[in-house]
């Protein structure tokens, strides 16, 4: 019988870009104008401009009606396979969840969306005492004693837990001396690529070749006077996770370092184990992976940054301050490591997440972890018996939240690449993404399925996968050629690393292109 | 506890059906690898649960309920968060499911991510007069530390000027982010023009200087009339030109790149953005499109391309395997990550709905509003506005230092009308004690603007009164 999904396909509008839609005297919306007296006032405002800062030709922008520009929209939206739609389970490490629509019209409400980020403390005690309330959940959940919500993503949370760093061994004279941030190979690039960016050289730890984890001879090799902090996720983007942990930390510890822990996911181990008792000194979790505030296609988003008291004087400022029922800000922070982002960061995402917590409460947010472990363990047992298909490192072992396949053996057999399989997943509806870069894994395939997927949405990605795998041993061209249902075909991509030909803008495309080509 | 609606799993019967389909008992099995010195098992300190949804809105609106919006106030405060009318059209497309929980696809299923923010690039691109423009950063902030890192690696060079008139908090992100890989070095401006000093610049101007950053218009919302002499005299130098600036007002103002910039940055919060409490912030740069700018970019940049199908459109990362911090880790361009895509097709939007004649349009009236506020201020006894003979954009200074009061007491009693005033500017910035940054958009009507300026006298007066 044909599966439901091979009867799939999404929304193919064909749009143009917008430019090509323009229509001279066509409008989208009015905009306000200054009443006579204030044009009797001010003239047209124009005037007092010198010349030199005046702009002297209109920005050549299309010419839409306001239904045209909703419609164009609209058919992108559609284009898009947001988690709303989808079996999200193939984005491993972002961990897609359900994102709860009431706390999408909580943040929507005037009292959020049109509140200044300056306000004065006495206007805002509602964001204020959430803020606060929200730091104290995840302090639970941590064992840190402070939190920031300032980082508007991970990456921006491992820049700030850098430079908390950086000001640490900077007021004890070893700034200089200590210059060195040791991480793993499976722990997020950010995490390498943050803490270069202040200076930082970076180690990195390789993982054994059977457990896949880094080991701890190599980080005692690696440690020295020279250590300024371990930055490492556990469980690794492998989803094993390092049970000697504490080892590490204490190793690190002696060296005079500080161990940062990359919580960015940590849905599988809510409630279950946290970063104090294992040793750190800071954490961070992303609100957009594990606490449910939609990824917007990227962000807005916050990196919930939480500190041990030894680092508090360090975080980014102002903090919030409680007393009694009086929430305030703290700006008087002389040792902080000033602002890592503007204003008190991405409130909203706070706002949701508060809600998200309030909804589950101390027995549902471990019962998050519980299920997101239960649905990751459930696809591991089915998709070791897909053909083509295995679990590398960890052999036979349970895994926390996801895991990272290969297709390596298909690859052998068939010639089928992961990407050819990801192209294929879209004619299912399905997204499947293969990892970061370097493949240490040879086509890999990174799978989160969280809490929030049903048994039958397991199965039915599970079955589109056994359909794709199947494929490439009976008809591997209909892989290597997709997609053939989704918004477009196979794109000719070759020119994107060329200067001469890339378009990173329509005016650029024009540029280089037009006369080249009749443009539709 | 049982079925949440969140989980679907956790239902015990579908539990254990899933537990027997895998050959386990209990779900501890599955965590065998955490060892029990770091096993958690004490009951979470957290509240609730909140699971029915009713409890939960009334419980969290209450909350927020204690919050005052500047839809109950009326508001002047802005300092590079500014209320501006939102579309509703904006708003609509931003909250679909479809972009809302859109994460990371590939350019087939999430053609139209790809596609919303190539338009974006495209239309800032537009406003800006510029070829390139990257799928936004986190807020104008961290745009503008990118901007110097990426002209310090352009250059080579270990110097970097930045104008004196930048919003504190920038100023100190900036800090915080390059000054591993430079010296920041400060350019006054004159300070009846508030615009750069010139000779100053001259004197700081040598070969190991990366560039000079500044605004236009700046945090005290001037416009800076030596834009092109700044940059004329930065390449002499051998140095960049980075310009900061506010994209509404680029209907009416030259964009920087016609003064010279090389590259530019700003916040997109002002396009069709709600302000969030600082959560609408989303940071963009843009650079002519040459191979040593555009190598330098950490964030992802999509390029237009053809697929094999004729007549259709297909989109792709431009080098993405060396530049991006995906593609190298530590040795790729700062690094990127999730920043703010959704605001990003929002601008885009945005400006899809203004189209030429609306920019124009809105820059003019933001300009007339704030000329008429600044008259009716400018009135009042004491009250005088710093470098007033100079053009402005939004924002000006208003000094109170004459009258006797201060910014707080002021906004305390603007506050009790249910104004919320100006920024004070007190010990944030040097010279400024007894200043206030008041920001006017195309919302404030002239009724507004009156009872402004009619609460404003009413306060000064009654402390002229108190002291005669």
């Amino acid at each position: 019988m044909e599966r439901r999904s091979e009867r799939f396909h999404q929304a193919r509008w064909n749009e143009p870009i917008i430019c090509e839609l323009d229509s001279p005297g066509e409008r989208g919306i009015d905009v306000p104008r200054v009443s006579n007296a204030i044009r009797e006032a001010t003239g047209d405002g124009l005037s007092q401009l010198p010349d030199a800062v005046r702009r002297s030709a209109a920005p050549n922008l299309p010419r839409l009606g306001q239904m045209q520009v909703l419609k164009h929209y609209l058919r992108l939206s559609q284009e898009t396979l947001g988690a709303d739609f989808n079996v999200d389970v193939g984005q491993g490490t972002c961990t897609v969840k359900y994102s709860p629509k009431v706390n999408e019209q909580f943040v929507r409400s005037h009292k959020v969306a049109d509140v200044h980020p300056l306000q004065d403390a006495e206007t805002i005690q509602g964001s204020l005492s959430i803020l606060h309330e929200t730091g104290r959940f995840l302090s639970v959940i941590s064992g840190m004693d402070r939190f920031t919500f300032q980082p508007r993503s991970g990456s921006q949370a491992i820049l700030a837990m850098a430079s908390m760093v950086r000001a640490f061994h900077e007021s004890r004279g070893q700034a200089e001396q200590r210059n060195e941030i040791i991480t793993s190979m499976f722990s997020h690039p950010s995490d390498a690529a943050a803490a270069h960016v202040l200076g930082y050289r970076i180690v990195t730890l390789m993982q054994d070749p059977v457990t896949g984890l880094p080991q701890l001879e190599d980080l005692q090799q690696a440690v020295s006077e020279r250590t300024a902090a371990l930055f490492i996720t556990n469980p690794e983007d492998t989803g094993i996770f390092n049970p000697h942990i504490r080892k590490f930390t204490d190793v690190v510890h002696e060296a005079g370092g500080i161990c940062c822990y990359d919580q960015a996911n940590a849905n599988g181990i809510l409630g279950i184990t946290r970063a104090k008792e294992a040793g750190f000194d800071t954490c961070f979790f992303n609100l957009h992976k594990t606490f449910s505030v939609p990824h917007g296609c990227g962000g807005p988003a916050v990196g919930a940054v939480g500190v041990r008291d030894f680092l508090a004087p360090y975080l980014p400022r102002p903090t919030v301050e409680r007393e009694g029922d009086n929430f305030s800000l703290d700006y008087d922070r002389p040792d902080s490591i000033g602002k890592v982002s503007a204003y008190l960061g991405v409130v909203p995402a706070v706002i949701r997440t508060y809600a998200w917590i309030c909804s589950l409460g101390p027995a549902g947010v471990r019962q998050v972890a519980r299920t997101a472990v239960l649905n990751n363990n459930y696809l591991l047992h089915h998709i070791k018996k897909i053909p083509g298909a295995s679990a590398p490192y960890a052999a036979d072992a349970h895994r926390i939240e996801q895991v990272r396949y290969s297709w390596q053996q298909l690859f052998e057999e068939t010639g089928v690449t992961t990407e050819d399989i990801t192209n294929r997943m879209c004619d299912h509806g399905m997204h499947m993404w293969s990892s970061h870069h370097p493949f240490v894994v040879p086509n890999p395939m990174s799978l989160e399925p969280t809490e929030s997927y049903s048994q039958a949405e397991l199965d039915q990605y599970l079955d589109a996968l056994r359909s794709v795998a199947q494929e490439a041993y009976t008809d591997p061209n209909v892989v290597r050629s997709a997609p053939h249902r989704s918004c477009v075909h196979k794109t000719l991509s070759d020119g994107l690393d060329d200067p001469d030909q890339w378009a990173i803008t329509w005016r650029a495309y024009l540029r280089k292109h037009a006369d080249n080509e009749d443009l539709r | 506890m049982s079925g949440h609606p969140y989980i679907p799993n956790s239902d015990p019967a579908i539990r254990d059906r899933m537990l027997a389909a895998i050959g386990a008992c209990d779900i501890d099995e599955l965590y065998e690898s955490i060892p029990d010195s770091l096993r958690f098992r004490d009951e979470l300190d957290l509240p609730g649960p909140l699971s029915c949804e009713m409890q939960l809105r009334r419980h969290v609106e209450e909350l927020l309920n204690r919050n005052k919006s500047c839809s109950d106030l009326l508001n002047f405060r802005g300092g590079g968060c500014a209320q501006h009318y939102v579309p509703a059209v904006c708003d609509e497309v931003n909250s679909r499911s479809e972009f809302l929980t859109a994460y990371a696809g590939e350019a087939y299923e999430d053609h139209g991510r790809f596609q919303a923010l190539f338009e974006y690039a495209s239309l800032m691109g537009e406003l800006l007069d510029m070829d390139v423009v990257n799928v936004p950063t986190f807020d104008w902030n961290q745009a503008a530390a990118t901007s110097i890192r990426m002209a310090q690696r352009i250059t080579g060079r270990h110097r970097v000027l930045v104008c004196e008139h930048i919003s504190p908090d920038r100023l100190s992100t900036i800090d915080n982010y390059c000054r591993s890989a430079m010296t920041i070095d400060t350019l006054r401006c004159d300070p009846q023009t508030g615009m750069v000093d010139l000779n100053e610049l001259r004197k700081k101007i040598g070969p190991d200087l990366i560039g000079v950053y500044f605004e236009c218009p700046n945090y005290l919302g001037r416009i800076e009339v030596s834009g092109q002499t700044v940059s004329d005299a930065v390449h002499q130098a051998g140095g960049l030109s980075i310009v900061g600036t506010d994209p509404i007002a680029l209907g009416v103002l030259a964009p920087p790149s016609q003064f010279g910039a090389d590259i530019v940055c700003g916040d997109l919060q002002p396009l069709g953005i709600h302000m969030n409490q600082g959560g609408g912030q989303a940071g963009f740069i843009a650079t002519r499109d040459e191979e040593r700018f555009v190598r330098e970019y950490p964030s992802r940049l999509f390029g237009l391309c053809r697929t094999d199908t004729a007549g259709e459109w297909g989109f792709g990362d431009v080098l993405y395997d060396d530049r991006t911090s995906f593609g190298a880790r530590e040795q790729g361009k700062e690094f990127v990550g999730t920043a703010t895509a959704l605001w990003g097709i929002t601008a885009g939007v945005y400006l899809a709905l203004m189209g030429p004649a609306g920019m124009q349009q809105i820059g003019q009236t933001i300009l007339q509003n704030q000329q008429f506020t600044r008259q009716r201020l400018e009135a009042i006894d004491g009250v005088t506005i710093r470098a007033s003979g100079s053009p402005h954009f939004k924002e000006f200074v208003v000094d109170l230092s004459a009258t006797g009061v201060t910014p707080t007491q002021l906004n305390r009693v603007l506050l009790e009308d249910d104004i919320q005033g100006g920024i004070d500017l007190s010990g944030t910035l040097a010279g400024h004690d007894g200043c206030v940054l008041v920001c006017v958009t195309e919302i404030h009507t002239r009724d507004d603007i009156n009872r402004l300026a009619d609460a404003v006298t009413r306060c000064v007066s009654q402390e002229t009164d108190a002291n005669s």
